[in-house]
């Protein structure tokens, strides 16, 4: 499903070259849960970005799906993030002027012209799905925090993708919210075969997972 | 993405920032404003010139005397005393003529009692009725009888009489004295409507024999007497041309001259019309292209309030980016909402440029007032050049937007 090979991403910081990522190779199976952890520095926001197709590695192979990532220009990265993939971030990353509703559709307003009536249909269904069937029509600002990142949810699944990248997606919540996420996001790998790879330094969230990947300095630590 | 999801998305975005949004369209609204109010008095003030020359009646052709050329001195445009009562008869036998008038004109003093009044007297052929699309009030025109009789006979102005009288009614009549001699008045003429210079009610016709041998005095020329200008009405726009032509020819043969030493200069109405016309459209295009100026700088606060809002967005655009925003999606985005932004801009701008024309048509200029003419034309101009202004200034912003790197983006607090 996943597959890297001598992943390496090199910065520039003017003439100064910074290794972020010095050659990593893994494979992730389709149905899998995996952590990521490490600590800060240690190359984990890279990856999830390479992974996730937000930036291309310097040098090394990206397989997603079977389909190889490199030389790919920006709007087909642009489709590949819009159909396989879904995105959660510690910050929810919600746009306040929209309703609950049109946040979790936004990935459908750049796959094609779908009919509204189908748009709206499925952002219904997903909302429902992540318990915010009554909270359609609010704004994301008169929401909790767990709710917030429930509509992520939503807007993360909306295109049916294969890949769910969430980066620590209970940073910024309690415990008892926090872990009412990990379980929604648990339940849907077990429902519908979902891949998730779940960035996060908690490690009672990594013992949720079937693999845990370290990281460190760039390198994945014992790989 | 939807077309009209994009304008919901705009005018969502738009009424985020109200204060802002409504500042920056203020710019395109002055200059939509400006440009309509401005194009629609220049119109105006064409139409009104025009209906003042065609007031004078249509399809007319003018023969005035030129000047002359006695030993290399080349005197001054019409005082060449050649233009004579015989040349009028002349081109009477020319085809398509519908009317002649042969004319003199002074200045005299009017009065009444104790009312006086300074005017300008006609001398004038029974046939400048027809030519000068004359309309009387009261009375009746001068005739053929007191031509040939020489009579004291006049026929007022609507202001002259206004001016003698008080009123345009009871002045048929009554006697008033044109530079000491008493004239009776046989007629007063319906208003043109004219105002300012070359005022159409502000004069006094009496028959061209009574002011060539009693009131003026003329002079001679081989035999005939000399007259200021005579007036010819074709008998329809599409023969004046060839009117045109054939007076010409008829007077160059009576003068013996030739081509471009002529004595004399035949124009028309549409010639001196088309003068105007040319004046009014110079002055509409100037007038208009100041109040494109300060479109164009509305057009600039667009871009810079796009500029703002694009950096403010970089989280937005970066997150939008991520769930699969591709550059071009991006970039609509913002050129939708900068056109938005001038499209509202201009219809206000339009409604208010209306309104001030409206307003400057009460306006009175030199004791005149200009009906501004707001054409489909102009609007659609207008509404079209706001909607480009937004397009052209939000190409910069939108494409900046449009660049940036997602993860670079998505950073950006």
């Amino acid at each position: 499903m996943i597959e890297v090979r001598d992943l390496t991403k090199i910065y520039r910081l003017g003439s100064v070259e910074v290794p972020a990522l010095q050659g990593v190779s893994f494979r992730i199976e389709r149905g899998e849960v995996v952590a990521i952890m490490g600590a800060s520095g240690s190359g984990k926001s890279t990856l999830m970005n390479v992974l996730g197709c937000l930036d291309l590695p310097t040098r090394g192979e990206y397989l997603l799906d079977g389909r190889s990532i490199a030389g790919m220009s920006e709007d087909e990265l642009a489709t590949i993030r819009n159909q396989k993939i879904g995105f959660v971030f510690q910050q929810f990353n919600l746009l306040p002027r929209m309703t609950v509703r049109r946040n979790a559709e936004l990935p459908l307003m750049y796959n094609g012209g779908k009919p509204e009536q189908e748009i709206h249909q499925r952002s219904e269904a997903i909302l429902k799905a992540v318990g915010l069937g009554d909270r359609m029509n609010h704004r994301p600002t008169e929401l909790s925090g767990g709710q917030q990142q429930r509509v992520a949810i939503a807007r993360a699944l909306i295109n049916d993708p294969v890949l769910l990248l969430a980066d620590e997606p209970t940073g910024n919540l309690d415990s008892h919210t926090g872990s009412e996420i990990i379980h929604l996001l648990l339940g849907l790998n077990k429902e519908q075969g979902l891949t998730l790879l779940i960035v996060t330094h908690d490690p009672g969230i990594a013992s949720q997972a079937q693999r845990v990947i370290r990281l460190r300095d760039g390198l994945i630590e014992g790989g | 993405m939807r077309l009209y999801r994009l304008f919901i998305e705009a005018l969502e975005s738009l009424n985020a920032n109200k204060l802002r949004s409504m500042l920056t369209m203020l710019g395109i609204v002055i200059g939509v404003a400006a440009v309509i109010a401005m194009l629609s008095i220049g119109r105006g003030a064409q139409a009104s010139i025009t209906s003042r020359i065609e007031s004078m009646g249509t399809n007319l052709i003018y023969v005035s005397p030129g000047s002359t050329s006695q030993g290399g001195v080349q005197s001054a445009a019409g005082s060449a005393g050649t233009l004579t009562l015989d040349d009028a008869e002349a081109l009477e036998s020319v085809a398509n003529v519908e009317a002649v008038a042969s004319t003199t004109n002074s200045f005299v003093q009017a009065v009444y009692q104790s009312q006086n009044t300074n005017t300008r007297v006609m001398g004038v052929t029974p046939g400048y009725q027809t030519v000068g699309s004359l309309t009387l009030e009261d009375g009746e025109f001068i005739t053929e009888d007191q031509q040939n009789a020489r009579s004291l006979v006049v026929v007022l102005g609507s202001s002259v009489a206004e001016n003698l009288f008080g009123s345009t009614a009871g002045a048929v009549g009554q006697k008033v004295r044109l530079n000491g001699q008493p004239y009776k008045v046989i007629g007063v003429l319906e208003s043109k409507g004219g105002t300012g210079f070359m005022n159409q009610d502000d004069q006094v016709f009496i028959p061209l024999s009574t002011a060539l041998y009693r009131l003026v005095g003329g002079s001679r020329f081989r035999g005939s007497s000399v007259i200021s200008q005579i007036t010819i009405k074709a008998s329809d726009a599409d023969v004046v041309d060839q009117v045109l032509n054939d007076v010409t020819l008829v007077m160059r043969e009576r003068h013996e001259t030739v081509e471009g030493a002529d004595d004399f200069t035949v124009t028309s109405q549409e010639a001196t019309l088309d003068a105007a016309t040319e004046v009014a459209d110079t002055l509409t295009i100037f007038l208009g292209g100041i109040a494109g100026i300060s479109l164009m700088v509305g057009g600039i606060g667009i871009m810079n309030i796009m500029l703002t809002t694009v950096t403010e967005r970089t989280h937005e655009i970066g997150l939008r980016k991520a769930v699969g925003a591709k550059r071009r999606d991006i970039m609509l985005q913002f050129l939708v909402e900068s056109m938005v932004l001038s499209l509202l801009g201009g219809i206000i701008g339009t409604a208010l440029g209306w309104g001030i024309a409206s307003l400057m048509g009460q306006v009175q200029f030199s004791g005149s007032t200009i009906t501004p003419v707001v054409g489909l034309d102009s609007v659609l101009l207008a509404t079209l050049f706001s909607v480009a202004v937004g397009l052209f200034f939000g190409i910069y912003p939108a494409t900046r937007a449009a660049r940036l790197q997602p993860v670079e983006a998505l950073r950006y607090e």
